[in-house]
């Protein structure tokens, strides 16, 4: 089970907060955006592709994801405001 | 003495005075410093409405507070830190963070603090909603406290031209 999460305003305007999708294999990550595209609409696909919007894959921040395994855990973060 | 390092993420309140008992337990004659900041939530709506709901990732939020803590630890010679961050509701004048740093210098102590603090804003994994009479809306993060924390980054540059 791969399971890709949505935080704070971008699961508010998504209406989701988890997604889980069963991968066989491997996919690139751009792959991968077409893979939870067929799950999402066109404007929640786009929000996730904004400047903004950072990745974390398995809690770590990724610059320039490349890779989603099976088993993996996606999370898109909008900025963060702790303090 | 062992450094000790500790990191919560709780939606309970904290006491400084039980969080000031075992730190000050854990101190010997080399530590000269200790610096405390507490954060508060600020009532912004000005007619004592407002909610501020703090949203967080379980795990990765703990962990970017420890990388914010390992780095403050590699610039400064730290005995002791605390960072306590709430979640969930919160209502104004409570208690949102508490940060606690002992050195054996002020310097080092006060430094330190402010650095976690500065880094919480924009490194740890936090958003904060505020809902009031006025409405509801996700905090943005602000240009300052970037600035802030870049001014951090030029210290460590200007320092290793040095």
């Amino acid at each position: 089970m791969t399971t890709v999460l949505f935080f704070a305003q971008l699961r508010e305007r998504l209406g989701c907060e988890r997604i889980d999708l069963e991968l066989d294999e491997p996919l690139g990550f751009d792959v991968f955006m077409a893979r939870l595209a067929n799950e999402l609409d066109v404007d929640a696909i786009r929000e996730l592709q904004a400047e903004n919007i950072r990745i974390a894959i398995n809690q770590t921040l990724l610059e320039h994801p490349v890779e989603v395994v099976p088993g993996d855990e996606i999370a898109f973060l909008p900025p963060v405001t702790g303090g | 003495m062992s450094a000790s390092v500790t990191i919560r993420v709780q939606p309970e309140n904290f006491d400084v005075g039980t969080e000031w008992a075992a730190l000050a337990g854990r101190i010997d004659g080399c530590t000269g410093a200790i610096a405390v900041f507490m954060g508060l939530v600020r009532d912004v709506a000005g007619d004592g409405s407002d909610v501020l709901e703090l949203e967080h990732y379980p795990g990765m939020t703990e962990r970017t507070i420890g990388e914010i803590v390992v780095r403050a630890k590699e610039r400064w010679q730290l005995d002791d830190v605390l960072v306590i961050h709430r979640v969930g509701a919160l209502l104004p004048r409570d208690p949102i963070v508490l940060v606690m740093v002992s050195s054996s210098h002020r310097a080092e102590a006060f430094a330190a603090c402010e650095f976690i603090m500065d880094f919480l804003k924009t490194d740890a994994v936090f958003w904060k909603n505020e809902s009031s009479s006025k409405g509801s809306r996700w905090v943005e993060a602000t240009l300052g406290d970037r600035e802030r924390q870049q001014e951090w980054d030029q210290d460590d540059l200007a320092s290793r031209g040095r």
